[in-house]
């Protein structure tokens, strides 16, 4: 009797079990459709995120040379460790060893951990040798990995210092002409896509999205021989003379290029720690002085050029005094009668400023602006300062008389070698350039080849044994040059005490090839003026680079033995 | 069956591009090395030659000195150089 009722119950149990199975199987058939169909780019993405990553590929900064291919500035690679804050924290026990290979207080580990939390990535220590970097990786801590950076080291240190500058540490220029030429020295990352496990490291490189492109290479006009020579003697020659500071520049007359500038104090570009913002200033380009008598021969250029004076024309420097309105010019001493040529060779205020009186002051002005007094050099350099020359038209005669003699106008230091590169190069200026020059460029007539030739004989003059510069001298050279001292303006008054010293100059002088500047800012007490602080810089730089550019003496005679400034050098 | 050649060619073709990708990334990283050895060198190379070192060296211990101002003759050439 219960066989029906039993198979009853099994037929109502079976469409029961069936039911339910298919409802069980459409409901996953209906999960995965929803999955694979409806959400699934969402899903694809949130699932590559979590081990697909995008990273950059370093590539390094183009390397600076000097002219003759010597490296002033080159970047190598190290490596920089970083975590991923997330994973890291779960390998707590593991820290103490980890600050400890890399010289980190574990405290403040432990609070750059939290303050990046919920980040992807943490620097923990950048810049670390790739020796260190292997023993840190050789750990296996988890979370811990590696990014390939590039470091810059400059070899010759504080010698190129301002000139090279230098870079952060994320490589980007921030001084020098690694800021000035940072978009060309300045490498582009390029970009990988990669898989990572779940402590990520790289398990496998998918593709590079762009390929990592390095910086270019850039070639100096320095010569890092002359540069080094300029450096040793500026050095001494601000501890000698306990000077504030000193700048130096050396220019190839023949196409403008800079072969070496030097500022002093100086500072290590290597050593990012002892960076002070006041020492990395480049004095030859920022800072501008008021020249002195080093601009005397550019207003005698105005003179010969207007035809009104030759050099032999005699001009009365006495008293030795000169009254403008209230204020009075005055020489060391009464010279007398002077021609025009002894205006150079004794630096006569007075006379120049007579000279000055009886041109138009256009003429001047526009002598100072061609020669290119108060604007920029295209140097290129950051924070380059263009002078400051007062327009004519606010002149009154004791401006005139001042700006004869270097007073009343500021300058820089390559300014004033760049104005000298015009005497030296028979009246045609060239620009000058801190990058090798490999072509000829146009230059700029500024005076006629005779005004320059026989501005160049009365500097010889003053270099000459009766003239202000002659520890300028270069045995068996001739050079010709012009010393220059000013008292300094402090808060717009002439300091009695504090000078700015200068020489400037060029050798050989039948056929200059080298022009040179060199300025000492507030020498000492005892010496102070620019015939005894710069122009024995001057001489020893100019005999060293003479000699290492192989340039044929002019002077060959025997050694003369009143030269011993000069004479004297040869020892050192 | 052409779905089946293609798909087998994807296969192939991804395995012969993550194998040279392996390649590259091995060469890259020899690249490197030689780059940071020759960076090492340089610098180096930057430090013997230091214009201060050689300059001491040559006075200290090889006792070179720049010759006094009577003892410099200057030799012309032949065919009369500048001056």
């Amino acid at each position: 009797m219960s066989r029906g009722v039993h198979t009853g119950t099994y037929h109502v149990r079976y469409w029961i079990v069936l039911t339910l199975l298919a409802s069980g199987l459409v409901v996953i058939g209906a999960r995965a459709a929803y999955l694979q169909v409806v959400v699934s780019d969402y899903l694809q993405r949130q699932g590559d995120a979590r081990y697909l990553r995008i990273v950059t590929d370093n590539a390094h900064r183009g390397m600076i040379l000097d002219r003759n291919g010597e490296p002033l500035g080159i970047s190598t690679p190290v490596e920089s460790v970083w975590v991923h804050p997330a994973t890291f924290v779960n390998s707590r026990d593991r820290w103490p060893a980890l600050t400890k290979r890399l010289g980190l207080s574990e405290n403040e580990l432990e609070r750059s951990v939290r303050r990046a939390h919920g980040r992807e990535f943490m620097y923990v220590k950048r810049h670390v040798t790739p020796d260190v970097a292997k023993r840190v990786m050789a750990m296996g801590i988890p979370g811990v990995a590696l990014q390939r950076e590039y470091r810059r080291y400059y070899p010759t240190g504080s010698v190129s210092g301002h000139v090279v500058g230098f870079t952060n540490i994320d490589d980007h220029g921030q001084e020098g002409l690694e800021l000035a030429y940072d978009h060309f020295l300045r490498s582009t990352p390029g970009k990988k896509r990669v898989l990572k496990d779940l402590y990520g490291n790289v398990v496998e490189t998918v593709e590079s999205i762009s390929l990592p492109m390095a910086g270019q290479d850039l070639v100096l006009s320095i010569d890092r021989r002359i540069q080094y020579l300029a450096y040793r003697e500026l050095k001494a020659a601000i501890e000698t003379y306990n000077a504030r500071a000193a700048t130096a520049i050396v220019l190839d007359a023949h196409t403008g290029e800079v072969l070496a500038m030097v500022n002093q104090p100086g500072f290590n570009p290597n050593n990012r720690a002892n960076l002070r913002s006041t020492a990395f200033r480049n004095r030859a380009v920022t800072d501008v002085f008021e020249p002195g008598s080093t601009l005397k021969p550019f207003t005698i250029a105005v003179a010969l050029e207007s035809g009104k004076y030759v050099p032999d024309t005699l001009i009365n420097t006495a008293p030795g005094e000169l009254q403008i309105g209230a204020r009075t010019i005055s020489d060391h001493r009464d010279y007398g009668w002077l021609s025009v040529a002894q205006v150079i060779e004794k630096s006569s205020n007075v006379g120049a400023a007579k000279i000055a009186l009886a041109m138009n002051k256009n003429h001047i002005w526009n002598m100072f602006r061609n020669v290119g007094f108060g604007g920029t050099t295209g140097s290129r350099l950051p924070g380059e300062s263009s002078g400051l020359v007062n327009a004519p038209s606010r002149w009154v005669p004791i401006d005139q008389a001042n700006v004869s003699f270097g007073y009343g106008i500021s300058v820089t230091a390559l300014q004033l070698a760049r104005a000298y590169g015009a005497l030296a190069n028979d009246g045609l200026m060239l620009p000058v350039t801190l990058l090798r020059r490999d072509n000829p460029v146009r230059a700029r007539k500024v005076m006629s080849p005779r005004t320059a030739r026989q501005i160049r004989e009365m500097l010889e003059l003053a270099v000459s044994r009766t003239g202000t510069g002659r520890a300028a001298q270069v045995l068996h050279y001739r050079v010709a040059g012009k010393t220059g001292t000013v008292h300094k303006l402090v808060s717009g008054n002439y300091a009695e005490d504090r000078y700015v010293a200068s020489f400037a100059g060029m050798a050989p002088a039948s056929n200059p090839r080298l022009v040179m500047v060199v300025t000492v800012d507030e020498p000492g007490e005892q010496k102070h003026f620019g015939g005894q602080t710069a122009a024995p810089v001057f001489s020893r730089v100019m005999a060293g680079a003479l000699r290492l550019l192989n340039i044929p003496p002019d002077l060959p005679a025997q050694p003369v033995r009143w030269a011993a400034p000069a004479g004297s050098n040869e020892t050192t | 069956m052409l779905v089946m050649l293609t798909a087998m060619a994807v296969v192939t073709l991804r395995h012969q591009s993550r194998l040279l990708f392996v390649e590259y990334q091995s060469l890259q990283a020899a690249r490197d090395s030689l780059n940071i050895e020759w960076g090492k060198l340089l610098l180096e190379e930057g430090a013997w030659s230091e214009h201060r070192r050689v300059e001491t060296l040559a006075r200290d211990r090889l006792r070179m000195a720049t010759p006094v101002a009577r003892r410099v003759v200057i030799v012309k050439e032949q065919r009369g150089a500048a001056p």
